[in-house]
């Protein structure tokens, strides 16, 4: 049963490859020059002279049938079932920051559940003045917000602590994506009820049947936490919690509760099986760390990558990538061809927001060298995204979780990358 | 009536509306702002002063500054508050011993579990791997890993048996955790695990935790002014993701035939199940309909997560399927069917086209008890393809 191909259906690899191969023939550091005038040009084409589809033949649109490989993959040894799994979201085939819904990535813990606006509650109980019961209506009629955040699994680029394993951006970085939020602040929520004196905690939980409960400081609780109920200007999708999920900007993924259905106001953490069995993370001397909430500075060059080759001739490329910070705002991200002897600053998309995705453009002229490949972001604290083998000196290779390190793509001459690591 | 006459008619009727306003509006001026919306449009940004603006809203119900929501009753409190602390907030009365959990254990979790909570492939190890973390390969049961016994009896509680969550009583929850702690060595086989003496269980990982202290030990390491030129004289590949080659191939629509095909998410399970039919390659009856069987082993990729069938297939989370038509129910030597299954075979009871097509419909309503998390088929055509699918590999 392993997952082979049967030799009809070329991967998408390896047919940009064969393009690769019949441009290099004409395309060289000059501009190319045509051999002959092209059909597309001089001949008229069905497309410039029938009709396309009417409105209404899609009413809610999906990507054109040409990009229906730019989609959300799962590693199927990763886990038992697919049912309490995780899946990445094609980010070497995507620009900007904003990540679409329906490829962004899905970590569900007992699936992903039908929850209906109707039957939608939420509870916020414990060491409150008043228990009071929401409905989606009951949270629609609150003050509203708009922010944009990234929200990271926690174990995302965690099965490369040991080595490179992965062979893709979507796969050693794709538990992550970028939406913009409309919601309730939950303090807004947290105040109708009356927070007494000795809360100190909240516990969040969710109506699926994992429930994924997990303890937030109250003070983080009252200062950014969202309340959510539509992303990039929609519903939630069905995958990342409707009706209404939890939104922890900064912190790991899993605090950030899907089906949110329940917020207890507590005076310490739960220690639920997601803060203390998982997303923990071990050092080499088997001693844990827990409540590693925060995720530190990150990014990675997204194009070119290994799912993602150089399919042009030499000359102008693009190079580009995705930075974020836990911790704040993005200052400066930069970018080595040559394995970090020496760097360059790439040039920011546009301004960073904070706890964001920030995208990023070293603007290159390559001809055909072999290229190591790697970006290093910095944020407004100061700190400096480390290597994978600083991040080893202090932690040992056990920690699963929060791997920030740099990545490295070796771009070979024909154009093909691959995840390696270097010394 | 065309298209385009109804446009007018909606344009017309529009016009008039906003005609009507206009005059209302502009004449009548008797369009009121609602009590405290001015204030509440120039306070954006400032939660304090909406709080004082709601607070005059006339339909409040709860006690809260803008009256949304209504107080919870304690009967719903109740219903969802079911977390456990570790200092025991939360845990109800009960009691229960390792004998009766053993039981339990075996019939509602050893078919993730492992009947000694060893784990069964890639579903976790409950018991085992003391002394194991600071090796090289961890391994993190309750015994060997988990700081709380309250982490295990609430996830249990709440969230276990996988696929049928609380429905398991109190007791029983106490017996399957006093089953666990067996299994860990941590307790003898007469224990019984009570809200009395739940405090007194040591958890042998209960001092291995130690608070986030990336502030103290990584965050001024990783500051300092990074190298951006001679930063190093030689670099050279120390490892490479292609040896290793667990990276799963790329299923997308590239030939003319999927590109043909809808752009939806099931054009790439269509490439991934075609991308499988090369080693699978069912020996086909006569009778069967390759179509239908092709669309079948589509189907069929919702099953495998627990099932297998073809050369080689073993039992899993769920019993291996080759010949599972006209089988007689629960045959499988190996697997440990819910007892309703194992009646339903001793009755004599087999699987044919009807039995399976009402069973994977919706297999708790054919099977009650059944240890098949999954929910069911929706449509007929994906049960009728995933039955021939698995005619298919008759024997």
């Amino acid at each position: 049963m392993t997952v082979s191909f049967n030799g009809k259906k070329p991967s998408r690899r390896a047919v940009l490859k064969g393009a690769l191969a019949a441009g290099g023939a004409v395309a060289g550091a000059t501009m190319a020059r045509a051999a002959g005038p092209d059909p597309l040009i001089t001949q008229t084409q069905p497309w410039a002279q029938g009709l396309g589809e009417g409105v209404d033949a899609t009413p809610y649109g999906l990507p054109i049938r040409f990009e229906s490989d730019v989609v959300r993959r799962n590693v199927e040894w990763l886990t038992a079932d697919t049912i309490s799994s995780i899946n990445f979201t094609p980010i070497h085939a995507l620009d900007g920051t904003i990540t679409p819904q329906g490829c962004a990535f899905e970590r569900h813990h007992s699936g992903a559940i039908e929850l209906r606006k109707e039957d939608y509650r939420l509870m916020i109980n414990g060491l409150v003045d008043t228990p009071l019961v929401f409905t989606y209506e009951d949270l629609e009629r609150f003050p509203r917000v708009n922010r944009v955040h990234f929200c990271e699994c926690a174990a995302n680029t965690g099965m490369e602590w040991a080595g490179a394993q992965l062979n893709g951006a979507q796969f050693t970085h794709g538990m992550i994506h970028n939406m913009e939020y409309s919601g309730v602040p939950l303090g807004t929520l947290l105040k109708e009820a009356g927070v007494q004196t000795e809360g100190k905690w909240v516990y969040v939980e969710g109506a699926d049947a994992s429930s994924n409960g997990r303890s937030i400081p109250l003070e983080k609780a009252m200062e950014d936490v969202l309340v959510a109920f539509k992303a990039n200007g929609e519903a939630l999708r069905k995958e990342h919690g409707y009706p209404v999920r939890l939104v922890v900007p900064g912190w790991e993924g899993n605090m950030w509760v899907k089906w949110l259905r329940r917020v207890e106001v507590t005076d310490g953490p739960v220690e639920s099986r997601e803060e203390t069995s998982k997303y923990t993370d071990t050092l080499a001397d088997g001693t844990s760390r827990k409540w590693t909430w925060v995720m530190d500075a990150k990014s990675v060059v997204t194009s070119p990558s290994p799912q993602s080759p150089i399919t042009h001739g030499h000359g102008p490329l693009v190079i580009t990538g995705l930075a974020w910070s836990g911790h704040g705002k993005i200052t400066r991200v930069d970018v080595t061809v040559d394995g970090g002897k020496t760097w360059q600053q790439a040039r920011l998309a546009a301004d960073p927001q904070d706890k964001a995705v920030t995208r990023f453009y070293l603007d290159h002229v390559w001809n055909g060298e072999e290229m190591l490949l790697q970006s290093r972001a910095m944020d407004e604290t100061g700190y400096v995204q480390p290597t994978k083998d600083a991040l080893r000196d202090v932690r040992g290779e056990n920690s699963i979780y929060h791997n920030n390190c740099i990545q490295t793509w070796w771009v070979k001459s024909d154009g093909e990358a691959e995840n390696v690591e270097i010394s | 009536m065309s298209k385009s006459l109804k446009l007018y008619g909606t344009l017309t009727v529009a016009a008039v509306a906003m005609l009507t306003g206009a005059y209302n509006f502009a004449d009548r001026n008797v369009v009121p702002m609602p009590e405290g919306a001015d204030t509440l449009v120039q306070a954006e940004g400032n939660i304090d002063s909406m709080l004082i603006a709601a607070a005059h809203a006339s339909d409040a119900k709860a006690d809260g500054a803008f009256g949304l929501g209504r107080p919870a009753l304690p009967e719903e409190i109740a219903a969802w508050n079911l977390d456990v602390s570790p200092d025991g907030t939360g845990l109800p009365e009960g009691s229960g011993d390792v004998m009766t959990g053993e039981e339990l254990f075996v019939e509602n979790c050893a078919v993730c579990h492992g009947d000694f909570a060893e784990g069964v492939g890639n579903w976790p190890a409950l018991a085992g791997g003391e002394g194991t973390l600071a090796d090289k390969d961890p391994v993190k049961t309750v015994g060997s890993y988990w700081p709380h016994l309250s982490t295990a009896w609430d996830y249990v509680h709440r969230s276990m048996p996988y696929g049928n969550a609380q429905s398991l009583e109190t007791d029983e929850v106490y017996a399957i955790v006093a089953y666990i702690l067996y299994s860990n060595y941590i307790v003898e086989d007469d224990f019984v695990l009570s809200n009395e003496n739940f405090l007194e269980v040591e958890m042998p990982n209960a001092d291995g935790f130690i608070i986030d202290d990336r502030p103290e030990t990584e965050y001024g390491r990783f500051s300092e002014e990074p190298c951006m030129e001679n930063c190093k004289d030689e670099v050279e590949i120390t490892m490479r993701a292609a040896v290793l080659d667990v990276t799963p191939e790329e299923e997308g629509a590239t030939s003319e035939e999927e590109a043909t095909a809808p752009a939806t998410d099931e054009a790439t399970d269509e490439a991934a199940a075609e991308t499988d039919a090369a080693d699978e390659a069912p020996a086909e009856e006569a009778a069967l309909d390759p179509d239908l069987v092709a669309e079948g082993e589509k189907v069929f990729r919702k099953c495998k997560a627990c099932h297998m069938v073809g050369e080689g297939a073993k039992n899993r989370t769920g019993p291996q399927l080759n010949g599972v038509m006209g089988r007689q129910m629960a045959a499988v030597d190996g697997f440990r069917y819910s007892a309703t299954l194992e009646d339903m075979g001793e009755a004599g009871q087999a699987w044919d086209e009807e039995a399976l097509a009402a069973f994977l419909a919706k297999p708790r309503d054919y099977v009650k008890g059944t240890k098949m998390a999954f929910p069911g088929l929706r449509k007929d055509d994906d049960i009728a393809a995933v039955t021939e699918y698995l005619k298919s590999f008759s024997q």
